[in-house]
């Protein structure tokens, strides 16, 4: 019963949730506080800040968390495979058709014509990310961030990973007060 | 072998991917396309494309497809695996740990550290794409497809999912 119900919430938000992890937060809020009174909301908030302390996608966390909550490893695993399951095969069902009959012209028209759709997707998320955090540090410091890795990674072609761990180690270190620009000059010449 | 690189391909998107599914994007596409050459740019905007007019988290569903694809449904398992064990882990086991510093300006401070670089990897991403279009149907047609989406997805709020669909029914016919 409380399997069906694990099933039933994260199915649900999981298919009803476009856009990626975030957008189904509020639909996972919406079964699992308001319909399964599974917890209330400050303890929805405390796993929401919780996820968000760690990397990953969020979506999953909540799931894997929330499951294991009320139905141990078991109530884990079924939260997951119903968030992420259905969609996974529709996933591969879809593009295996697609790559099978490639080779018709109509095929490469509608391909090709997706390329820059998700280009505009991809500038409108940039423009995002680049509105967010010159919302949280300002015009100045998000020009000499985005500049700097910009220079670090595309020119200097440093993996992008290595430049996040440092970026996420300076984050800890740093005291807790105004975070200074000198690390980013730092960065550049150590790299 | 093939099963090792596809978990290293999604494990470090996703202990590196702060803030969420779309941060891991640009991360996924520097392993998969730049890093292992599964396969290029047009391609992986196909995987985009389906991904984002499937419902669902984006990260996983990437992961399920691009492992089905290198590894059979082995490789599937493994890239999921990759994406979402380590950090459901992590937060089951050290539960009572960031309890402490859930609330710590330093754990946000992370996630505006690392922005402006997702930012970037994302910009650069969106420029490779209208570079591939252009190369490959013309100046005239990706700047109908860009200006047109452009419009009907900020403009007039239509649900990205048909957006797409709009697309490849316009390819089909004109392209």
């Amino acid at each position: 019963m409380k399997h069906l119900q694990i099933f039933l919430a994260f199915f649900r938000s999981g298919m009803l949730g476009y856009g990626g992890g975030p957008s189904s937060i509020p639909l996972v809020h919406k079964e699992v506080v308001l319909k399964y009174k599974w917890m209330n909301d400050d303890e929805f908030a405390d796993v929401l800040a919780l996820g968000n302390t760690l990397p990953g996608p969020i979506n999953t966390k909540m799931a894997g968390y929330i499951g294991y909550r009320v139905a141990g490893i078991l109530g884990l695993i079924n939260a997951i495979i119903s968030s992420i399951l259905p969609t996974i095969i529709l996933m591969i069902v879809l593009l295996t058709t697609i790559t099978s009959i490639k080779d018709y012209p109509w095929v490469q028209g509608m391909t090709a014509a997706v390329v820059p759709v998700v280009g505009v997707m991809l500038a409108t998320l940039t423009w995002d990310f680049f509105k967010k955090s010159q919302k949280s540090m300002g015009w100045v410091k998000s020009l000499v961030f985005v500049g700097g890795s910009f220079l670090v990674m595309e020119v200097l072609g440093l993996h992008p990973a290595i430049l996040i761990v440092v970026l996420l180690i300076s984050a800890i270190m740093i005291k807790d007060e105004k975070p200074e620009k000198e690390h980013q000059v730092e960065r550049g010449n150590a790299s | 072998m093939i099963y090792w690189e596809i978990f290293l391909a999604f494990f470090i998107p996703g202990i590196l991917g702060y803030g969420g599914g779309p941060s891991s994007i640009p991360l996924i596409e520097n392993e998969v396309v730049d890093r292992y050459g599964w396969m290029n740019v047009n391609e992986f905007s196909e995987v985009l494309a389906l991904g984002n007019a499937l419902p669902g988290p984006i990260a996983t569903k990437m992961a399920g497809y691009i492992g089905y694809q290198q590894g059979g449904v082995l490789g599937s398992f493994i890239g999921v695996f990759a994406t979402v064990a380590p950090s459901l882990i992590l937060m089951i086991v050290l539960l009572g740990f960031l309890y402490k510093y859930k609330d710590s300006p330093k754990v946000k401070r992370m996630t505006t550290f690392i922005r402006p670089a997702i930012a970037v990897l994302l910009g650069v991403m969106a420029f490779s794409f209208f570079f591939t279009s252009y190369h490959d149907t013309g100046m005239w047609q990706t700047l109908f497809l860009v200006v047109a989406s452009f419009l009907l997805l900020e403009k007039l709020k239509v649900h990205p999912a048909l957006v797409i669909v709009g697309a490849m029914g316009y390819g089909a016919f004109f392209i």
